[in-house]
């Protein structure tokens, strides 16, 4: 029997394993870490980064974790980061002050190093809070203009909240003894294996079942480590990007119609991702394609 | 053949997972239906690798086609392997029918391509 043949089988087989076992309504998220992280594990487990056996750690690189050839070129950009003015932009909108002479510091007294309390579930509003959204949620009470999500200003605060933040462990809690965290959680889930859009697929499917491969000439990313980096900066922006524009530019690209940046299709997802890459240190902000 | 046969296999099996099938389509299909009005000069190398339409290089290698991804097998000697192009039709038209995993969108059923494109994209996809 062709030994590369048996060796497809089993890792079909743990795909398969991955998803229907998570796709089951109440499976419990600490079980879906250790299945989602294993199965990106076992799936790359013979590529080397930088000469040492893939860890989990190097997820937190993206694509640039599973090819050798581009992380080259990566690192050299990240040398002379283009989101490192946007740093600068943010800390100096740390520290303005609003027209009330407060700053966003009254609202976060922990700031600015807090990416990893996000996103989180909050039983009193009974929803996700992101870190978008929580910085909003301030800017609002106190008497000024919200930022938009997914372009603009607010890419600049981010850059600078998640620099400020690099290192810190991702560590999202899925309270199991609130069904409604569990509910949101689930949504997540489900929007995460569902296909849609005219070109009928599911993030899964590009994230997972055929990560590692390639859509004409680009490499798709394993899942677990894509939330670790955000805001990106993107060549093809030209610019900074929140994680929601990403999501939004997902989904447009299987024709699918884009949910509200951070409206609650998307926090849910993003609770989910983030609660799959649990572990990972925070290294944002990041360059990408 | 031996080896394009392998590959087949693998990707099949890699193919057949437990996704959730909640499709969600959001599309007109007024663009497939525009094409209708020019039957006869329909090209169909033109729509396999225009990237608006059959898009097949994104995943399928094709002779003649640049950039292709790595996804499913390379579209090669396909009349020894399917003999009968109703066959390979049904295969375009709706992936899903013989592998409901299957990663192929289903160009008939979700309009993705008019019924004549699909026809030019067999002849071309046939002679190959
Ligand atoms: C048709 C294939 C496809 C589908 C479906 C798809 N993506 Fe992507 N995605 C890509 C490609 C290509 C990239 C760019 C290369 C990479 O990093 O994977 C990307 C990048 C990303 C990134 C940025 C990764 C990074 O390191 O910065 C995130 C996050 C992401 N996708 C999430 C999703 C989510 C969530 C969904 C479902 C809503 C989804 N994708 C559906 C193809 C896809
Ligand atoms: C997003 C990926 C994707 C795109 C785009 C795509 N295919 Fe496929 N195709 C697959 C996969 C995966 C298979 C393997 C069998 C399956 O899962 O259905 C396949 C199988 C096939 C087969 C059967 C091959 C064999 O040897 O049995 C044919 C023929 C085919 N595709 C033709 C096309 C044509 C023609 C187009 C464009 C009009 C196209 N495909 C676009 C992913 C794709």
């Amino acid at each position: 029997m062709n030994l590369s043949f048996v060796k497809k089988v089993v890792t079909a087989g743990s795909v398969c394993l991955l998803l229907s076992g998570m796709s089951s309504a109440y499976a419990d998220a600490a079980a879906d870490v250790t299945r989602f992280q294993g199965y990106f594990l076992n799936k790359f487990k013979d590529k080397k980064v930088d000469g040492k056996p893939i860890t989990l750690q190097d997820f937190a690189d993206g694509v640039y974790a599973i090819d050798e050839t581009s992380r080259e070129t990566w690192n050299e950009i990240e040398e002379m980061p283009p989101y490192e003015i946007h740093i600068d932009e943010g800390k100096a909108m740390w520290e303005k002050p609003f027209a009330n002479g407060k700053s966003y510091a009254s609202c976060f007294a922990d700031g600015p190093a807090i990416a990893n309390k996000y996103p989180h579930w909050d039983k009193e509003k009974s929803m996700v809070i992101t870190l978008p959204l929580a910085l909003n949620n301030c800017l609002k009470a106190n008497g000024e203009k919200p930022l938009k999500y997914k372009k603009g200003s607010i890419n600049n605060i981010l850059a600078y909240i998640a620099f400020e933040s690099r290192g810190q462990k991702i560590d999202v809690k899925v309270p199991s003894d609130d069904p409604k965290a569990v509910a949101a959680y689930n949504k997540g889930k489900q929007f995460w294996l569902a296909r849609r859009g005219q070109l009928n697929m599911s993030c899964a499917a590009c994230h997972a079942q055929n990560s590692g491969l390639k859509v004409r000439g680009d490499l798709l990313s394993p899942a677990l480590g894509q939330v670790t980096h955000f805001p990106v900066y993107r060549a093809k922006w030209g610019t900074v990007g929140t994680l929601h524009r990403r999501f939004s530019g997902c989904n447009k690209q299987v024709r699918a119609k884009p949910f509200k940046a951070q409206g609650e299709e998307y926090r849910n997802l993003e609770y989910f991702l983030t609660t799959m890459s649990n572990g990972l240190k925070l290294n944002g902000p990041s360059s990408r394609k | 053949m031996v080896h394009v046969g392998k590959y087949l296999k693998e990707v099949t099996l890699a193919a057949s997972l437990c996704l959730v099938s909640l499709s969600v389509p959001f599309y007109s299909a007024t663009a497939a239906e525009a094409t209708e009005a020019a039957p006869s000069a329909l090209d169909g190398k033109a729509i396999a690798f225009d990237r608006k339409k059959g898009n097949c290089l994104s995943c399928h290698m094709i002779a003649g086609g640049d950039m292709a991804g790595n996804i499913a097998p390379p579209l090669i000697a396909m009349k020894a392997r399917f003999p009968d192009k109703a066959v390979l039709r049904a295969q375009i038209a709706d992936a899903t029918v013989k592998n409901p995993a299957s990663f192929m969108p289903p160009f008939g059923r979700h309009q993705i391509l008019s019924e004549k494109e699909i026809d030019a994209v067999v002849d071309f996809i046939h002679a190959l």
